[in-house]
């Protein structure tokens, strides 16, 4: 059984290493389109030490607490972006995934969307979940379609979560169903 | 002119502060009613020792320091005796906004209105002085008389999180109940 469980089709899930990512998250964070899509907090910039000691305290913990992955592209092994898994150990069978892809150049183009299949997967095929849930802001359509493409459904709006350059904005929460993602397998 | 308002005196009850000597002894007791803690959210249920709620009374008080969060204590007016909490989480003061969660762990004591008394109380403070745009209160579809109780003060639904609780090998949604501070409803 040479199952791949981390790949995708373009890119692949990867452990983090602490001196890349270091250097890659306080790049990315210049980028205010790209920070305020990930958070809900004012932008803070903070220096690569920094990062990385919050980058090491993370990883030391064991059991790991959030799960936290590099995406890399296939093709050339690049790293444009992370994923974290938060609050994947509980009875409740549920989990919240969050997503950041930090190199702009492959926004549009279905890395995001290859990302989070391949989460799926790990999700309901490794973790057992029985569902995922994220949230998205309003001034994110590009990601709730890549979400809706890999199968995530709209529950509900949170109206006026955020107050942004002169208006109020709702936080999109999104989830999947384990059943819902079987159906969506090839063969099923 | 002056401020007169007062922001925790209510009726029959108040707000106010962790008692260190007290509550523990009674909040432990009432950790070990299951619909108690499943009512309160969807933490994993375990009961608690005095000390170990004094422990978790310290992580509150630390997590006010850092402003993330705020609690504050139910009592009867009457005789002093801890009724409640109420409590505001993921707090986002840039935004106005806040989730809010209270309850009344004494069974007996429900029912007695105390509830509508504290939240009329509460969404004075969270609106007027804190000045919050909006708040979340997070439901199990199978608390009804909860999800009606903050729909008498305006509060609407939002999200429904499908079947994201599992108990008793039954699945249950998940109901995120909002409200704006141009729609709540002062009565």
């Amino acid at each position: 059984m040479s199952r791949q469980l981390f790949r995708g089709n373009l890119v692949r899930l990867a452990a983090v290493e602490p001196e890349e990512m270091s250097k890659a998250m306080p790049r990315w964070n210049l980028d205010t389109e790209y920070y305020r899509m990930l958070d809900s907090a004012p932008p803070l910039l903070w220096s690569e030490k920094k990062v990385k000691e919050w980058i090491d305290k993370d990883l030391d913990k064991d059991p790991a607490q959030d799960l936290f992955f590099s995406i890399r592209t296939l093709a050339d092994d690049r790293l444009i972006g992370f994923m974290s898994l938060f609050d994947y150990s509980g009875h409740t069978g549920d989990a919240l995934v969050g997503i950041g892809l930090g190199e702009r150049e492959y926004w549009s183009k279905g890395y995001g969307t290859d990302a989070m299949r391949v989460m799926l997967d790990y999700v309901f095929n490794e973790l057992n979940l029985r569902r995922l849930t994220l949230i998205v802001f309003e001034h994110n359509p590009r990601g709730i379609r890549s979400y809706q493409k890999a199968g995530f459904v709209l529950e509900g709006r949170v109206r006026g979560a955020m107050q942004r350059d002169g208006r109020r904005w709702d936080w999109f929460w999104m989830g999947i169903l384990r059943e819902e993602w079987a159906r969506m397998q090839p063969g099923e | 002119m002056t401020i007169e308002q007062q922001l925790f005196e209510g009726e029959t009850i108040r707000l106010g502060p962790i008692d260190y000597e007290k509550d523990p002894a009674v909040e432990s007791r009432w950790t070990h009613d299951l619909s108690y803690l499943r009512m309160v959210g969807r933490d994993l249920a375990r009961p608690l020792s005095p000390a170990q709620v004094k422990k978790k009374y310290e992580a509150i008080e630390k997590g006010m320091e850092e402003r993330n969060l705020i609690y504050y204590t139910i009592r009867r007016k009457e005789d002093n005796e801890l009724l409640g909490f109420i409590r505001l989480d993921w707090i986002e003061w840039t935004h106005g906004a806040a989730s809010l969660k209270m309850a009344i762990g004494n069974l007996s004591e429900r029912g007695k209105g105390y509830g509508s008394q504290v939240l009329r109380l509460f969404l004075c403070y969270a609106f007027d002085e804190l000045n919050l745009y909006r708040l979340t209160a997070t439901l199990s579809e199978d608390n009804p008389r909860g999800v009606s109780f903050f729909k008498k003060f305006g509060f609407v639904e939002e999200v429904r999180r499908r079947k994201a609780l599992l108990r008793d090998g039954q699945t249950y949604d998940l109901l995120m109940l909002g409200l704006l501070k141009h729609e709540w409803r002062r009565e």
